[in-house]
């Protein structure tokens, strides 16, 4: 035995002969887990957000969360001999006079738009391959909470530094706030302690920032991977994987090495980027004034499709009795998003709802073979991207040239019109790709190759499919769509009457398939060839 | 899936494809070879470490320096960064990379078991609450349980109360500016008093209202204060004749906190005597009262009446009519 082995097994040995926990170890480290690179994106998610807490901490040993009036002196000498907030003043010190405090603070801002970025892609993944199916709708819900949090904590992160940029942000973020019916003006000013700006809300919204949401994400993330590990991954559809297995690699060492070097790849990708893109370059904006602005003020990006709605809005308020109801601010900037938010956390229901499904699911589908699931992803889709496209109008109408109210006038359009036509769309390409599937399978893969036939025709080389890949083909269910009073997948029968109906419309409209090639068509074809 | 589904796949599964062995795995020269460049990367990452602690030390912090790409961009910062870049990445790369050819590659296969407990646990389960519950005896004594409802109930209520002091309640604060009758107009910085002949046709002027010696402009007072002076000629308004007696020579003044969601209305483009707001391009026409043309906005900047005092200096005739900013719950709009 070498040297390192006895230390190794004295450490085994003195953590199992005072936990016990030999067994479970062995079977932790054998976990299998699948190998996918769309399985990486949720790895990147919790990277940055490790990238986050360090970063983050480094750069509170010199944040000074005050709005204390200060006068500035330090290296950046533009700024010289103007007052500004401390916060604003320790952000410069942090930037000119901490060595390597820039490149955290780049680090920083680079780490929070991956993190967002890398959430909403895993999301997207997660969502197009049914991989929210029955067990893990708990996890797609803490996911769901997950996104909400980190908008929220990437938009006072950005506040914190109280620039021009970022405090003309608190100013509308407060007068949504002050929207609110009955109790805006109240709750603005409990948030902020008297008016805006007051001098509280940076102190108050530091210890939000980097005390509460990460405390409270942690958990969070916490839960979310202790479902994952005891609910085991969901594995694509291939040969040898089922319902009833799971086929991967082992967590030690193979998965360790490569997870834990995706981490350090990550960070430096990320530590790159601070290094040679800037980012909020604060120093330019200057300090916060409520009486000034800069052209071209815009959120980050996952900010940027709610401000795209609100550029969006009709200009109408009610005024009557005494009192205003701001419906330009309420609709785009509560009411929308409070229903985007709660159809997302509660689409793994809707979707039971719609096909009536409601077992356990391992197996992910392939985006097509579920056109309409695939469909409204999509229109959601395109309705953020039609969102934040507006957020970027008055950018789009300079460099290209344009007048804002076309631009307007598109998105207003745009955002009712595009989002049903996306849907039409990606059912429709669904469909035509589970056609070709299915010639695929019946009659071999195209080839490209020309042969002529003696009498002087020519066709096209078709070569039949390996098993493995005909199998992925075909490997999907196909559900009927339910019927009136028809029991359920469950056994649970489907209620008569109207609401029975409308549901056996819905989901005769969602089961709209190609039928896959069946084992009689398959063998007829088997015959004919022999 | 049942069995009867079963018999109408296409295809039975072929099973799991054979395990393909890797060059590494066969040949101990490709291994000897991955393992060499497994090193360098890890080799790489201690060099950019060095690179890390020699721009920390020795390259000073206001070294700029020209590079393609970059432009004119700063020495220190630039290789501190790259530095701790390469130091982590290529840690990374070479743990993937040794993973990738030198680790096993076998696939194997686990088994999962329904999430759903069996049937006797999940019986035995609601037995259980139910016992513990009745042991408790909650049912059984109605008393304990309305008093034990009305205490954990005004228990929350604490927590909220202790937020009371978070700030004090708006009041008329929101109605209420600096403004009023008399109060001279000062330059916005600078502090100083202004005549109409300051401001020519065409000029645009951020003023504030005066405050008394002593008295400390905060960023409260110009959140709602900051007004916007513009003059053009008088004939091009297009104004009642109440709102034109609020103008002076020409000139007329509004509020600069958008009546939408309160960020400064900064652009004035003085060929269509616009005012713009940059955060969500809400346009408004000064010959018109800075009625909205265009955007979100759903009112008119608030016009502060202004004429001037015996010395010639323009003040305030009145405060403003309506509150500035941002609308809310309790605002009269009348
Ligand atoms: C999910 C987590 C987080 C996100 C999305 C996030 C995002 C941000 C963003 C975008 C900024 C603005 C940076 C800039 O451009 O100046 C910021 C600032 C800041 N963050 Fe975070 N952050 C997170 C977690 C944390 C944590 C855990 C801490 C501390 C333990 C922290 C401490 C700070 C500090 C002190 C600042 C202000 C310093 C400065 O801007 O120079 N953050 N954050
Ligand atoms: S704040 Fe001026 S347009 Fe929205």
């Amino acid at each position: 035995m070498s040297a390192r082995e006895r230390i190794a097994g004295g450490t085994a040995s003195f953590i199992d002969e005072r936990t016990g926990a030999a067994k479970w170890m062995k079977k932790t480290l054998t976990k299998v887990f699948p190998d996918h690179w769309s399985f990486m994106l949720g790895e990147i998610v919790m990277y940055s957000f490790v990238i986050l807490l360090l970063s983050g901490t480094f750069l509170t040993f010199w944040f000074d969360p005050s709005m204390r009036e200060v006068e500035y002196e330090g290296s950046y000498e533009p700024l010289n001999g103007i007052k500004m907030s401390a916060a604003y003043a320790s952000a410069l010190h942090i930037s000119f006079d901490i060595r390597g405090g820039l490149l955290m603070r780049q680090i920083h801002h680079w780490a929070a738009l991956i993190f967002m970025a890398a959430m909403v892609v895993h999301m997207m993944r997660v969502f197009f391959t049914g991989a929210f199916r029955k067990p893990r709708e708990l996890n797609w819900i803490i996911g769901v909470a997950l996104l909400t949090l980190g908008i929220v904590e990437g938009f006072l992160g950005y506040s914190l530094p109280d620039d021009l940029l970022s405090g003309t942000g608190i100013r509308i973020a407060e007068a949504i706030i002050q929207a609110i019916p009955v109790v805006g003006s109240y709750l603005s000013y409990f948030i902020f302690g008297g008016a805006f700006p007051g001098e509280m809300f940076i102190q108050r919204i530091y210890a939000v920032h980097i005390l509460l949401i990460p405390g409270i994400m942690l958990a969070l993330i916490t839960a979310h991977l202790m479902l994952v590990w005891y609910q085991k991954h969901t594995q694509y559809p291939g040969p040898g994987r089922t319902e009833k297995n799971v086929v991967g690699y082992p967590l030690m060492p193979v998965y360790m090495a490569k997870a834990g070097g995706f981490f350090f790849i990550v960070f430096g990708v990320t530590a790159f980027l601070g290094a040679v893109a800037q980012i909020n370059p604060i120093w330019i904006y200057g300090p916060y004034n409520p009486g000034q602005i800069g052209a071209g003020s815009q959120p980050d990006w996952y900010m940027g499709w709610l401000d795209g709605l609100v550029r969006a809005a009709p200009p109408i308020e009610t005024h009557a009795f005494g009192i205003t109801i701001s419906w330009n601010i309420l609709i785009p900037g509560l009411i929308i998003p409070g229903i985007i938010f709660t159809l997302m956390a509660f689409y793994p229901f809707i979707e039971q709802w719609m096909t009536g499904d409601k077992r356990e699911h391992h197996v992910l589908d392939r985006p097509r073979n579920n056109p309409n699931r695939t469909a409204i992803g999509a229109m959601s889709l395109t309705f953020t991207l039609v969102s934040l496209i507006n957020g970027g109008n008055d950018l789009l109408a300079t460099h290209f040239d344009l007048a804002i109210n076309q631009i307007m006038w598109f998105s207003r359009i745009g955002l009712i019109a595009l989002p049903p036509l996306a849907f039409v769309i990606t059912k429709r390409i669904c469909l035509s790709l589970q056609r070709a599937d299915r010639e695929k399978v019946l009659h071999g893969r195209e080839t490209g190759r020309l042969v002529m036939l003696p009498h002087g025709e020519f066709i096209e080389v078709h070569e039949p499919l390996s098993p493995e890949k005909a199998y992925v083909l075909t490997a999907h269910e196909q559900l009927p769509a339910l019927e009136i009073g028809e029991a359920d997948a469950n056994g649970v029968a489907n209620p008569q009457g109207l609401k029975g109906k409308l549901r056996a419309r819905i989901s005769k409209a969602s089961q709209e398939q190609i039928s896959k090639p069946t084992s009689k068509e398959m063998l007829e074809l088997e015959d004919g060839h022999h | 899936m049942s069995e009867s589904n079963r018999e109408l796949e296409p295809l039975s599964d072929p099973g799991l494809p054979e395990h393909l062995h890797r060059k590494t795995d066969v040949d101990p020269l490709a291994a000897k070879k991955a393992e060499r460049q497994v090193s360098i990367l890890f080799t790489l990452s201690a060099l950019g470490t060095i690179l890390f602690v020699y721009a920390y030390i020795w390259i000073p912090e206001d070294t700029l320096i020209f590079l393609p790409l970059f432009n004119v961009t700063n020495a220190h910062q630039l290789f501190l960064g790259l530095g701790l870049a390469m130091a982590l990445f290529f840690i990374g790369l070479g743990a993937v990379h040794w993973a990738k050819t030198l680790m096993p590659d076998h696939e194997v296969v686990d088994y999962r078991k329904e999430q759903r407990s069996k049937d006797e646990d999940r019986a035995a389960f609601v037995a259980t609450v139910k016992d513990g519950a009745a042991q408790a005896g909650l049912g059984r004594r109605p008393l304990i349980k309305r008093s034990l409802g009305l205490a954990l109930g005004l228990v929350g209520l604490s927590p909220i109360l202790l937020l009371r002091d978070l700030g004090p309640l708006p009041e008329n604060d929101l109605n209420e500016t600096n403004w009023k009758a008399g109060t001279r107009l000062v330059t916005d910085p600078g502090d100083r008093p202004i005549r109409p002949s300051d401001l020519e046709v065409g000029g645009v002027a951020q003023v504030q209202p005066e405050f008394p010696a002593g008295k400390v402009r905060h960023l409260d007072d110009i959140a709602q204060d900051s007004v916007l002076l513009i003059r053009i000629r008088p004939e091009e308004f297009n104004l009642d004749a109440e709102r034109l007696s609020w103008t002076y020579e020409g000139i007329i003044a509004f509020s600069k906190i958008c009546s939408h969601m309160g960020c400064a209305v900064a652009l004035y483009e003085q060929s269509t005597k616009h005012l713009l707001c940059p955060c969500h391009q809400s346009t408004f026409d000064v010959t018109r009262a800075a009625k909205v043309i265009f955007g979100p906005a759903a009112r008119p900047l608030p016009q502060l009446a202004i004429t001037v005092d015996n010395e010639g200096y323009l003040v305030a005739k009145a405060p403003f009519n309506e509150a500035v900013g941002p609308s809310f719950w309790g605002r009269d709009s009348g």
